[in-house]
């Protein structure tokens, strides 16, 4: 079984979307050019999601990347209602006021974002009213505690990461007379997502990550070659500070079955996460909750099941780490990514990949044969396939797509094996998984010409 | 410190005596430790300094010093031999296209393999022969004009079957091939030894050779080289020649008097291997395989294997010397095209082992002609360099020439395709260059067909109507930089493209120029002909007149008003320029010539003129735009355009008259058509170019006017017999040989340059005589086309070449134009040619081995019907070359 190169390309290309941020006067004001965004499934269905929107009422724009475990649930109800949160968490007073104000009279809502959706990126519209009220709830909160301070976006970042995970935990443990959304809002609380979410407002750059995606900040050199800036940490088990965080939760009688075998409760990857109230309620609550919940819940095993050695929830948190970089010419692009991508490419490798494909300049090493013994048919192969990994280039419309193909087609001498990549695309659904994981990538390219010029008024 | 080493290991005086020489010039980056300083200083003068210790360098040096020619000075800016020549492939090819590059190829040949015995160094000569593949159909038929060219030279070559290639190399696969070229006497050498080789038997011969000693300028005075420049001082002399490779130009740019020197280096890249596991025997032949666009020879029980891409990657050696040169990168990605067609032309050469990528630049030049002679603008200043990347097949033969030009004052052969002189400073822009030679580089590998327009560089020299003419259908060829028109396609008629054109058979403009040349004969055409050069000569008093009497064959004292063709010969009798003088007063005249006359005719004369304030000459070329109105009714457009008779009662043949065209008045009227036929050429100062072109045109229509272009006015040159020069005359010819002894005045006991070797020809006869031939047995649809350079054979014997030829429209035949010569059957010894030999013959014309036969005539058709013409009526004369 075999694909051809253009079968190959629309299974590459087929969630692929771009959005190229409007210029006016001809001139684009804004630090970010666009983006690209993709997504390859490896589980069915697909338990990643991303998001992407323009704050309409505070300026800037957020993209984030969700990667959903023991099911898509959590991590679609969060790409859904995540950036409402943080955008409510920047508006100052006066919005708020005339926010809830129009609501309360009937009046229009002032839009809050535009989002940038390829259309396989749904919303529920079941849940809609559901969630309109917990984030209503959440700003006449806002409006109540009116600090009179200018809002700080990393602290907004964090109280919305909390508000909405905590808002998933209560809409579980209240439940909904319609049955629908009374099993939705379960599914979304005991499955879980990580996610990493950047919001850039002129050379402002802030990461907030929870769990194990990563946000990489692409960066020219001076002598045009590309490095990787690392602009998140992984929460999970290499992250010895995480590490460290989780043991300092909890009393040291649990030190030993905190971690196991690189998993939370030897049950977890990430270390952070939204839902997974298996890992944050007590023991009764999860008991109640799964025993009044409907049947589908009560015959889930999974749900059903407690962690182990689970002694002083909650051992899971959704608040973010948020980090805060100043955008500086040099900073070409920014990568979002869930582990899919992480773990079959090296950062620096991505940082050359997506920087060669904007620049469409390929800094290839020049060979060199030098002492070694190589043959004429050797080095006509290694040749063949440096052509083809430029000319793999101009077949791609999109950073990211491009990203994948490299992710998943690449051989060990670093181009893409068009058969290697044939393989990998038709594996059948169960073994896919076994290969190799979702992997949702937004590449946001930003515009030094804007950031330069910020920088000098500065 | 190591600076400073550097500086002393300068000093060292480069010795064939040095029992070291060979290891310090075979392991030249390790000198330092094995060479022992013998500072040597420059000598103060010399009569000779060459620049460049090269293969042109040197072989300029070996036979200056041959021809006696002993106090010379060879300078080197690093090691002898290290520059292109030591990293060049060392193939020497006789397959050539042009027969003066063939010649001297076969005389590199003939030299290389008898250096080693007369020089005692190891040439590494090996005589393998070489194979030149074709994949298709239209490259067999290159090489079988090839190998015409060489059979009759004496050159063994044959023209054979894939099988036989096969038989000749074990690892040919030959599944693609449709036939090749096998040329048994083609040989590898050593190139740098063969160079060193030169250099010891100059040496030997009194020759000074100075390494690592760098010219910085060429000092000149009065127009004349009176010394060199260099970083270890000056030295005076009378001559420099300039053989610094790709340096060339830099180095012609870098004195007070700047000498054009149009060339520009390329990246060249060749793969040397390990050796097979059963090592490739030392003369198995060398193979070429154009359409795959690569070369590949034996080497060392391996293979060293370079070729010509298609996107070639020019390189400025401004401020790199030759140590830098040589350490260029390898770029193997940019080498991969070459390496497939390599592994498809010997797949089996897969598993063998890479040793080296060398990257050896090469430099090209604007016309893939090497570049050689004097510079028209500094006497003395001599030029060899831009071999395109085949130093080593003409390195000997370049070398041998030049020596003669410099010491006879002329090359023993025809070299004009090569002479510096058919470029000027219009070709010497850096953004030329490289644009040019990145579409030269390629075309080595690229079939050669007839009537191919180089595409870059183009649109510099236009005529003030060039728009109008290209809104109406204009297609362009490039003479010297300036734009003319071949044909115009009718609206609604399209063409081939480019690529598909190329053809050796009937072109797809054949019908279109049929029809112009037709209006040409039945009513009248108008031909832009604004690219001949042209100059005025004037003076206070008779000087001009006088002086132009002795540089010019003719008589040009005729009444004011009168036009004389006329050659401007050279000693032996030989044309250096065949043009047409107006006398436009008593003291002042104009003269035209061929567009690339320009730089060698101005130079001829400035160099015979006397310097004197009371003669002018002037180069008008730009102020004047040239309409050649051609046909029977060229007259009636005139005399309405102008309100004067025009009859041939007032305006006879031969005549120049200023008059009024339209509201344009000052227009020069010449009652010449360069093509036999009856007409105007019309030089109209350039402001009112378009508004005498649109007088013309209106007033035209109802005579039925149309444009044509210079195929249209080529075929009917060729069928009324009319040479030109660059293409059928050139400076060993003279006018006895082609007819034109009316053209001369022998009887008026005047003096004239050249005026001896005429009357002695007049004496004794012709050795050669131009013939024109009528090709009997030629399917016009069919046949492959004459083009030029075809052997022509009488009786079955070889007895000349053709150098033009063309469809004749009128009599439906192709005519061709060429030389026959008379050889003794069995000395070979050349015989005075009668017109008698010329007539009792069959004549065989060979295109690509295929003979046609051809009647032979001395004299033009349409002579035969106007007896009662005027001799001196008779225009014997066009211009333009193809």
């Amino acid at each position: 079984f075999y694909l051809t190169p253009p079968q190959v390309n629309s299974i590459l290309k087929a969630n692929e979307y771009s959005f190229k941020v409007p210029e006016f006067d001809g001139k684009n004001v804004s630090s970010v050019l666009g983006f690209d965004s993709n997504q390859l499934p490896a589980n069915a269905p697909i338990e990643d999601r991303r998001s992407a929107a323009t704050c309409l009422q505070t300026r800037g724009m957020l993209l984030g990347v969700f990667d959903g475990h023991a099911g898509c649930a959590c991590a679609q109800a969060v790409s859904e209602r995540l950036f409402y949160y943080i955008a409510v968490s920047l508006l100052p007073h006066e919005t708020l006021l005339e926010i809830e104000n129009a609501v309360e009279s009937g009046r229009a809502l002032l839009p809050i974002l535009q989002w940038h959706k390829h259309p396989n990126d749904y919303f529920s519209k079941e849940a809609s009213k559901l969630y309109f009220n917990s984030l209503r709830t959440y700003w006449q909160e806002l409006i109540d505690l009116n600090s009179g301070e200018t809002t700080d976006v990393k602290e907004a970042l964090i109280n919305a990461f909390k508000r909405l995970d905590n808002d998933i935990s209560l809409e579980a443990q209240v439940g909904d007379p319609n049955s629908f959304l009374n099993y939705l809002v379960l599914r979304v609380a005991f499955s879980g997502a990580t996610a990493c979410v950047a919001h850039v407002d002129g050379v402002d750059l802030h990461i907030a990550n929870t769990g194990d995606s990563r946000a990489m900040l692409g960066v020219q050199e001076e002598d045009g070659s590309w490095s990787a800036v690392n602009l998140s940490y992984d929460h999970n088990a290499q992250n010895e500070h995480e590490v460290e965080r989780v043991k300092m939760e909890h009393p040291k009688s649990e030190e030993k079955s905190l971690v196991k075998q690189d998993r939370l409760l030897g049950l977890l990857m990430p270390f952070r996460a939204f839902g997974d109230v298996k890992f944050k309620w007590s023991i009764e609550l999860q008991k109640r909750v799964v025993e009044s919940g409907p049947d589908q819940l009560n015959d889930n095993e999974y749900t059903k099941f407690i962690p182990p050695n689970y002694h002083t929830p909650p051992y899971l948190t959704a608040e973010p780490e948020v980090i805060h970089h100043k955008l500086r010419p040099q900073d070409k692009f920014l990568v979002l990514a869930t582990d899919g991508l992480w773990e079959t490419m090296h950062r620096q490798d991505v940082a050359r990949v997506v920087g060669e494909y904007l620049t469409g300049v390929h800094h290839q090493q020049p060979i060199a044969v030098g002492g070694y013994k190589v043959t004429l048919g050797q080095m006509h192969g290694l040749l063949t396939e440096r052509r083809a990994r430029i000319s793999s280039v101009f077949e791609d419309q999109n950073a990211a797509t491009h990203l994948i193909r490299h992710a998943v087609g690449n051989n060990e001498f670093g181009t893409v094996d068009h058969e290697r990549l044939s393989k990998m695309l038709s594996l059948p659904e169960e073994l896919a998984r076994m290969y190799r994981d979702d992997i949702t990538i937004i590449v946001v390219q930003f515009n030094s010409h804007v950031i330069g010029a910020c920088q000098n008024e500065e | 410190a190591a600076g400073m080493f550097l500086r002393l290991l300068s000093d060292v005086r480069w010795r064939a005596a040095n029992p070291k020489w060979r290891r310090m010039t075979c392991s030249r980056r390790s000198t330092s430790s094995t060479a022992e300083p013998h500072p040597v200083s420059l000598p103060a003068q010399a009569q000779v300094v060459i620049c460049g210790g090269g293969i042109m360098g040197t072989s300029v040096a070996y036979h200056l010093s041959k021809m006696g020619w002993r106090d010379i000075v060879l300078l080197e800016q690093g090691r002898l031999a290290a520059g292109t020549t030591r990293f060049c492939a060392g193939i020497v090819s006789t397959a050539r296209h042009v027969s003066v590059e063939l010649k001297m190829a076969d005389y590199s040949n003939k030299l290389y393999q008898q250096l080693e015995q007369e020089t005692g160094v190891k040439t590494g000569y090996v005589k393998t022969g070489s194979i030149s593949l074709a994949q298709t159909q239209d490259r067999l038929i290159s090489l079988k004009r090839i190998a015409s060219s060489l059979n009759v030279m004496g050159i063994p070559c044959e023209i054979i079957t894939p099988k036989q290639v096969a038989q000749l190399h074990p690892l040919i696969n030959i599944h693609d091939l449709v036939g090749a070229m096998y040329v048994p006497e083609d040989a590898l050498v050593s190139s740098a030894n063969v160079s060193l080789a030169l250099a010891t038997a100059a040496s030997r011969n009194g020759v000074q050779i100075h390494e690592r000693t760098s010219v910085s300028h060429v000092s000149v005075q009065k127009g004349r080289v009176t010394g060199v420049e260099t970083d270890r001082g000056q030295i005076q002399c009378q001559y420099f020649v300039n053989c610094a490779g790709q340096w060339a130009y830099e180095l012609g740019h870098s004195g007070e008097e700047p000498v054009n020197i149009p060339l520009h280096a390329c990246e060249h890249f060749y793969l040397l291997t390990h050796p097979l596991k059963e090592p490739l025997a030392s003369n198995l032949p060398t193979i070429v395989d154009p359409d795959g666009r690569i070369y590949i020879r034996n080497w060392q029980g391996g293979i060293l294997s370079g070729g010509f891409e298609k996107n070639p990657k020019p390189l400025f050696t401004e401020g790199r010397n030759q140590l830098e040169i040589q350490n260029l990168q390898e770029d193997w990605d940019h080498f991969e095209p070459l390496l497939s067609a390599l592994l498809r032309r010997m797949p089996d050469l897969e598993a063998l082992q890479i040793m080296q990528l060398v990257n050896c630049p090469e430099s090209f030049t604007p016309d893939m002609r090497c570049i050689m002679g004097e510079s028209p603008t500094v006497r003395g200043y001599f030029v060899l360099a831009g071999m395109n990347s085949a130093g080593i097949s003409y390195g000997g033969g370049a070398g041998k020439y030049l020596a003669e030009w410099m010491v006879n004052g002329y090359p023993s052969e025809n070299v004009w395709p090569l002479d510096l002189k058919r470029f000027g400073t219009l070709q010497s822009s850096r953004t030329f260059l490289r644009h040019r030679v990145m579409e030269v580089m390629p075309l080595m590998c690229d079939l050669k067909v007839p009537r191919w327009d180089f595409q870059t560089g183009r649109q510099l020299r236009t005529s003030p109507l060039y728009d109008r003419l290209d809104a109406q259908g204009a297609r362009w060829m490039e003479k010297h930089g300036f734009e003319r028109v071949k044909y115009f396609v009718p609206p609604g008629k399209d063409l081939l493209d480019l690529d598909q054109s190329k053809t050796f058979y009937k072109p797809d403009w054949f019908d279109i120029v049929g029809s112009e040349v037709k209006c040409c004969k039945e009513a009248v055409c108008v031909i832009d002909m604004s690219s001949f050069t042209k100059f005025e000569i004037s003076s206070t008093g008779d000087q001009a007149l006088e002086n132009l009497q002795y540089l010019f064959s003719n008589d040009l004292d005729v009444p004011v008003g009168h036009v004389v063709h006329t050659g401007m010969l050279n000693e032996k009798g030989g044309y250096e320029n065949d043009c047409s003088i107006a006398r436009l007063s008593k003291r002042s005249f104009f003269m035209i010539s061929p567009t690339d006359q320009q730089v060698h005719c101005w130079a001829w004369l400035k160099n015979r003129l006397p310097n004197d304030s009371t003669l002018t000459m002037e180069d008008v070329t730009w102020k004047y735009t040239a309409l050649n109105l051609i046909g029977p009714r060229a007259v009636d457009v005139l005399s309405e355009l102008s309100y004067a008779p025009i009859t041939p009662e007032h305006f006879p043949s031969l005549f120049c008259k200023e008059m009024s065209v339209g509201y344009a008045n000052g227009i020069r009227v010449m009652s010449i058509t360069h093509t036999g036929e009856p007409g105007f050429m019309l030089y109209i100062p350039i402001e009112y170019a378009l508004h005498v072109y649109n007088e013309v045109m209106n007033m035209g229509q109802k005579y039925g006017i149309r444009n044509a272009g210079y195929y249209a006015l080529r075929s009917l040159r060729i069928e009324k017999f009319f040479a030109f020069w660059g293409q059928d005359l050139d400076a060993f010819t003279t006018p006895m040989e082609c007819g034109r002894e009316f053209q001369v005045k022998l009887e008026k006991g005047m003096q004239f340059v050249g005026q001896e070797a005429l009357l002695e020809q007049k004496q004794n006869g012709v050795y050669k005589r131009f013939t024109m031939f009528i090709l009997e047995d030629h399917d016009t649809d069919m046949d492959l086309w004459p083009w030029w350079g075809e052997p022509i054979f009488r009786n079955g014997q070889y007895v000349g070449k053709t150098t033009s030829s063309a469809y004749s429209y009128t009599l439906e035949r192709h005519v061709c134009l060429g030389f026959v010569q008379h050889f003794d059957e069995k000395t070979g010894e050349e015989l005075v040619v009668t017109t008698d030999f010329i007539n009792q013959g069959e004549y065989e014309i060979d295109i690509a081995g295929q003979r046609f036969q051809a009647k032979a005539k001395l004299y033009p058709f349409s002579s035969l019907f106007t007896h009662r013409r005027r001799k001196d009526e008779v225009e014997l004369s066009g211009y333009q070359r193809e």
